[in-house]
């Protein structure tokens, strides 16, 4: 078996807060090979960001890397320095974020916010750089490049300022891209354009894919393997398929209860009862054991890993069908 | 673009026009120059004939109609003290205030910006903190016991600088000024560090407040996962969005330095326009006082057009023409 492009393990990612500790990522291992899309599922606050910004060596004070590593293409990100970092980030790790309005800046021209992008990098020239935005932008379908690289962000719509956030993640051809809820800012059509679009790049460039996402119908139309977070931990890996269709955590069966579908039209729908616990200072111990109806005394101790190649976290898991 | 500076002008002229009016019976009603301007010995007689040389012998309405005739055609009156027309006296002035406050403006965002953008970088460190202190003490010494102690220290202890006064000038392109002599200059910086002190403690907390806001936001975190040099995130990604509160307040502060740096122009014998509105208003050298007033709105509404634009420049979601 060859070395896989990430292999993220037990990684630990702690905020020391002055109220205490924050374990908002809390021994989290997963593997990514070149071209595959992981979805990265949960709810609000799981952990999922400070995951991708684990991978990207961009997690802010007090946050820090306190355990675990984080190995791509064989190197230790946990433990590069920020030099050797810096180098890799835009490079050979590219990030999409959430919202495109917040995440390109208001007072510099996308073609001054393109181009710098490839010259941090390639060491390559202006022109060698523009042209490199111009091919970008086409390759994400937007329409008169040459005008709207010369645009403020504030000129495009949202769908356009996502297209130019994808352009510019492609623009250095990475092995890997962190998209953070790239579409949840964005409408359903334009999120389903998106959607397919970066898929098809993927898979066209060979370039792995993270896509975190709260939405199980999106993980569902693009992801290979699907990794489902709850409280700083991932509480069930593996195929999509096998996830989705044959869950064995109750809060991965769950989700899928609360997500509104066609076939069971009518029926209310389910929802997790309870709140996220908080990561702050956890105790040991399934921390969805208080909203769970499997729960038993047992839970109060971690549940070991099971399942193999699908993979869950849980000492009542539903049975696998 | 155009029109935009048009509409501006057109309000300004209204502004001049209230402003005169303001000025002209505010100081009609604080006291009778001539009083003033004749000696205690003086009988009736020479009283009436003092007022009627100065036209001070009409009604205050007729006479700001005959002000209002003349300043139409570009005459704003002679000092009543000077006898010379007002807007000479003035203009005989202007040089030794703009040096002395673009001087303290160079002073105050060249140092306030790098300084304040260092202590909003690393706000923990012992720098930061000896920074932020010494804004403190900027904001809260009074200006004019700072000027009487840089005196002290520079002038009488040290001796290496001037204690007061303008210095000699210099020529260049045709203009005159301290700016263009060495001396002059060794002039020009005390009293132009006293000026400068508030509005660099100004400009520090308003660098440091905008570095540390902006260091959080989305799009810098996001010019870092690209890759950029934290060095260009913070001179171009950051820099261009704090200047835009620095221009905002430094706009203001502009205006009322050249209007009014009178502790500073006393402090230091310092010839500027400060000095001579002190001077008139003691002596109800009315022209003066209207003619200075005037003056000053035209520099406030140039130095407003002037702020506006570079808002568009530094932002470019500020459209020009949307603004009234
Ligand atoms: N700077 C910080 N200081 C303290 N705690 C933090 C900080 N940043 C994040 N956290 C904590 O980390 C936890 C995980 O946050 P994260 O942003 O990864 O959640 P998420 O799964 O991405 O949620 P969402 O769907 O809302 O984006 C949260 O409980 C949050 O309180
Ligand atoms: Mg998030």
């Amino acid at each position: 078996m060859t070395e896989p492009l990430l292999r993220v393990e037990e990684l630990r990612t702690h905020f020391f807060t002055r109220a205490g500790v924050v374990k908002a990522v809390d021994g989290v291992s997963f593997a990514l090979e070149r071209g595959r899309i992981l979805g990265l599922v949960g709810e609000s606050g799981s952990g999922k960001s400070v995951t991708g910004f684990s991978i990207l060596g961009l997690v802010d004070p007090p946050g820090r890397i306190a355990g675990g590593r984080i190995l791509f293409k064989g190197r230790d990100l946990a433990a590069l320095p920020e030099r050797e970092m810096r180098k890799l980030r835009g490079a050979e790790i590219a990030t999409i974020f959430q919202d495109p309005a917040m995440t390109l800046n208001p007072v510099l021209r996308i073609d001054t916010q393109m181009i710098e992008a490839v010259v941090a990098h390639a060491g390559a020239g202006e022109e060698t750089a523009r042209g490199r935005a111009l091919a970008a932008l086409r390759k994400v379908g937007i329409p008169a490049p040459e005008e709207r690289l010369r645009a403020y962000p504030h000129q495009l719509s949202g769908g356009m300022r996502q297209r130019v956030a994808i352009a510019i993640a492609l623009m250095n051809e990475p092995d890997l891209i962190v998209a953070d809820e790239p579409t949840t800012a964005l409408d359903v059509t334009i999120q389903g354009q998106i959607l397919y679009e970066v898929q098809r790049l993927c898979r066209e460039t060979g370039t792995a894919l993270i896509w975190i996402t709260h939405d199980l119908a999106v993980v569902a139309a693009i992801a290979d393997e699907i990794a489902v977070m709850y409280a700083g931990r991932i509480v069930e890996y593996g195929a999509a398929a096998e996830v989705l269709d044959r869950p064995r955590h109750p809060y991965t069966a769950g989700l899928l209860a609360s997500v509104p579908s066609r076939n069971r039209k009518g029926a209310p729908l389910a929802q997790i009862p309870g709140m996220t616990p908080s990561l702050l200072d956890p105790p040991p111990g399934c921390l969805f054991r208080t909203r769970c109806a499997r729960a038993s005394a047992a839970c109060a101790a971690d549940p070991p890993p099971a399942g193999g190649a699908h993979a869950f976290r849980c000492h009542h898991p539903l049975e696998a069908a | 673009m155009t029109v935009f500076v048009i509409r501006r002008l057109m309000q300004s002229i209204l502004v001049l026009f209230a402003m005169s009016a303001i000025v002209f019976f505010g100081v009609y009603v604080v006291g009778d120059p001539v009083e003033i301007l004749v000696s205690h010995e003086a009988d009736e007689a020479e009283r009436a004939r003092v007022a009627a040389a100065l036209g001070l012998d009409r009604p205050v309405w007729v006479q700001y109609f005959a002000f209002l005739e003349n300043a139409l055609g570009g005459d704003l009156g002679k000092s009543f003290v000077f006898g010379i027309p007002a807007i000479q006296l003035i203009l005989q002035r202007m040089p030794a205030t703009f040096e002395l406050v673009i001087v303290s403006f160079v002073i105050a965002v060249g140092l306030g910006i790098p300084l304040g953008m260092y202590a909003g970088y690393r706000p923990n460190s012992a720098g930061a903190k000896t920074i932020m202190a010494g804004s403190i003490l900027g904001f809260s010494l009074p200006t004019f016991w700072v000027g009487l102690m840089l005196i002290m220290i520079f002038a009488v202890e040290m001796q290496i600088l001037p204690a007061g006064g303008r210095g000699p000038v210099g020529s260049f392109l045709g203009m005159q000024s301290s700016l263009f002599s060495w001396t002059g200059l060794g002039h020009l910086f005390l009293p132009a560090l006293n000026l400068a002190l508030f509005k660099l403690a100004l400009v520090i907390r308003l660098a440091r407040a905008g570095m540390r806001e902006t260091l959080l936001l989305d799009y810098v975190k996001y010019a870092r996962a690209k890759g950029l040099a934290m060095r260009r995130v913070v001179f171009v990604h950051v820099l261009k969005n704090i200047m835009i509160p620095i221009v905002t307040v430094l706009g203001l502060e502009l205006g009322s330095q050249i209007a009014f740096s009178v502790v500073t122009e006393t402090v230091f014998a310092w010839p500027g326009m400060g000095k001579l509105i002190i001077e008139s208003i003691d002596k109800l050298d009315r022209p003066v006082i209207v003619a200075y007033l005037l003056v000053i709105v035209v520099i406030f509404v140039l130095i407003n057009l002037v702020v506006d634009v570079l808002y568009s420049v530094l932002d470019p979601r500020v459209r020009l023409a949307a603004k009234a």
